[in-house]
């Protein structure tokens, strides 16, 4: 009898969330093959979506391919834009990252509380109130500019704001850079100081400890810092356009929001969304895989 | 002999002595000087600019670079621009708490139903939704937005684009945080409570309601917070879903005006947001240290920084 009654509790918990996943989680992803598998009507350009999976066809793709591979492939330099770029934030974010959270995780001491509230700071200020910030700074008469001409004194102009692929990298890396942090942290952190004892004590050098030992150990914090930063990136356009505004900088989000706000298109802005998603795939399945083993480990 | 040992002996018996000892050695290599030189120079690029942003917000002028001097005009008294004044303003700073405010009572309540049935029923069904879950949260949000967007434009959905639109999609993408964070905290409870309450007569709801549930509220707590937080940030979701200026958030706003001249009002909105963030952070975590207190937990920071 009890036991009845508890096999039914768990499903009936589940039913409301289950619901929810189904409804606004699974059919928007439908929609969007429907869509990318669908056709666009001639004279309306609007979209017409495939409901059944027998009438995919592949003409929405095959023009978005074309313009990313054919001879007029004007899709392709935001793709290779957003790869360098992403490629380029998410190794110098490493190389901001790690000391930190070294530093965090062995060295801080009693300050350890007061490092970790400033490093969590970030993720309760909005991504856009921290461009906005650099906007502010960055503006011909911001304040940089004033610092680097001494105050007005040397004849040191630079338009940050306008076109500069280092500037949207900065902006990428000083936006997502708290999220590699944190894993990081923890992950180090978890490493035992009577572990890296006993290597010295075994007569390692205090590079060998790092290289051997740290390292080794911190490699699932730091492949999670950077799929954490990676993902987020490879959809965002924001930054971007806050930070340049130019088509010189934009990135693969900036692709997909501006087909998606084209008539005629959104055929395309689904075939792109798929075709980001089909290349995260791998790297997503297995981050879920992960996380979803560690939550089972008991 | 005693003497020169009983330093030894206390640093052995305490351990926080001995850490502290042992930090106060290694801090003063080269090494840790270095480290915490590139922290302290991290930690001010991270913080510097949006200290400054909040600082120019009180700007006397109409500068967002030069000092004008301290004033409250772009938060209340100026009769055009300020948040308190410019009804597009205000109505951004309103919608934007309205939606983190709905959105965090609907999307916890779910994601712990979610998690206790996913933590105790064992199968492919569960296990599936576990895994939609977690793809949620790795999913770029633009994947999510313009799948909403585009089943809301061309299905005959019984809303539209709107206040509705935007609290739907916010669910969605932020139910994984009460479900990872609630089950961490299932797997160091474990059943033996339940159990006890069924074996004193509780039913099987009665036994999660009243024995498991208590437990659990210091990590429900905690999603709260994260959700509530995140609402207030989200931008990518919002926009796509938006129908007109009435459903225009800070995030939107800021996108929209950053880059046209704003006047330091901008950082006024910006700088009120990040406050009913700030408070509603510190709340929950005073909150959590005296639940955690009396719970015997170790209150722990990295719970806030979704660190599961």
């Amino acid at each position: 009898m009890a036991k009845r009654s508890q096999r039914f509790l768990w499903p009936a918990l589940a039913i409301p969330s289950f619901l929810w996943l189904a409804l606004f989680l699974a059919i928007p992803f439908y929609v969007v093959l429907c869509i990318a598998f669908g056709q666009v009507d001639p004279i309306f350009r609007t979209s017409i979506p495939a409901w059944n999976p027998l009438d995919w066809r592949f003409d929405q793709i095959a023009i978005t391919l074309d313009r990313i591979f054919g001879a007029n492939n004007f899709y392709l330099p935001p793709i290779t834009r957003t790869i360098t770029y992403v490629v380029t934030a998410v190794i110098v974010s490493l190389i901001i990252a790690f000391p930190v959270a070294y530093f965090t995780a062995r060295y801080a001491g009693k300050r350890k509380g007061l490092v970790l509230v400033l490093l969590v700071a970030p993720f309760w200020i909005s991504y856009m109130m921290r461009m906005l910030a650099w906007v502010n700074l960055l503006q011909t008469d911001g304040l940089v500019n004033s610092v680097i001409s001494l105050g007005g004194l040397l004849p040191l102009e630079v338009n940050w704001l306008s076109g500069k692929p280092y500037t949207v990298v900065m902006g990428l890396i000083y936006g997502y850079v708290p999220y590699m942090i944190l894993p990081l942290f923890a992950a180090l952190d978890r490493i035992s100081p009577s572990l890296l004892e006993a290597a010295r004590d075994l007569g390692a050098s205090g590079f060998d400890v790092f290289r051997r030992v740290v390292i080794p150990m911190s490699i699932p914090g730091i492949a999670a810092g950077m799929l954490l930063v990676a993902l987020p990136m490879m959809g965002d356009y924001f930054t971007s356009d806050l930070l340049s505004g130019s088509p010189d900088t934009s990135m693969i989000g900036n692709l997909i929001n501006g087909t998606i706000q084209t008539p005629g298109q959104s055929g395309q802005a689904a075939a792109l969304l798929l075709l980001v998603l089909l290349v995260l795939a791998a790297p997503m399945i297995l981050y879920t895989r992960t996380v979803a083993r560690s939550e089972t480990r008991s | 002999m005693t003497i020169s040992a009983a330093p030894v002996d206390m640093a052995m018996r305490d351990p926080e002595l001995g850490r502290s000892r042992r930090w106060r050695r290694q801090s003063s290599t080269p090494k840790a000087r270095g480290l915490a030189t590139v922290t302290v120079i991290y930690l001010l690029w991270s913080l510097v600019p949006v200290a400054i942003a909040v600082l120019f917000s009180f700007n006397a002028g109409r500068s967002r670079s030069v000092w004008q001097g301290f004033s409250l005009r772009w938060y209340t008294w100026d009769p055009v621009g300020s948040v308190a004044n410019d009804p597009s303003l205000r109505s951004a700073l309103t919608h934007t708490l309205l939606l983190a405010v709905v959105a965090t009572l609907i999307t916890v309540p779910l994601g712990v139903t979610l998690a206790l049935a996913l933590d105790r029923w064992r199968g492919r069904i569960p296990s599936g939704a576990n895994f939609a879950v977690l793809m949620s949260f790795v999913i770029p949000e633009i994947a999510l937005a313009i799948g909403l967007l585009f089943m809301i434009t061309l299905l005959a959905t019984p809303f539209t684009l709107g206040t509705t639109a935007q609290v739907i999609g916010l669910i969605t993408f932020q139910l994984s945080y009460p479900v990872v964070i609630v089950r961490a905290r299932m797997l160091t409870i474990g059943k033996q409570y339940e159990e006890a309450a069924r074996d004193l007569g509780a039913t099987a709801l009665g036994a999660v309601r009243r024995a498991l549930l208590p437990m659990l509220y210091p990590a429900i707590l905690v999603s709260a917070i994260l959700v509530f937080a995140d609402v207030l940030d989200n931008f990518v979701l919002v926009r796509y879903l938006s129908s007109d200026a009435s459903t225009e958030t800070t995030s939107m706003r800021i996108y929209s005006a950053a880059r046209a001249a704003p006047t330091p009002a901008l950082n006024a909105l910006a700088t009120l947001v990040l406050i009913a963030s700030l408070t509603v952070v510190l709340l929950g975590w005073l909150a959590y240290r005296r639940w955690g207190k009396s719970e015997g937990e170790e209150s722990s920071l990295g719970a806030f920084a979704g660190n599961f």
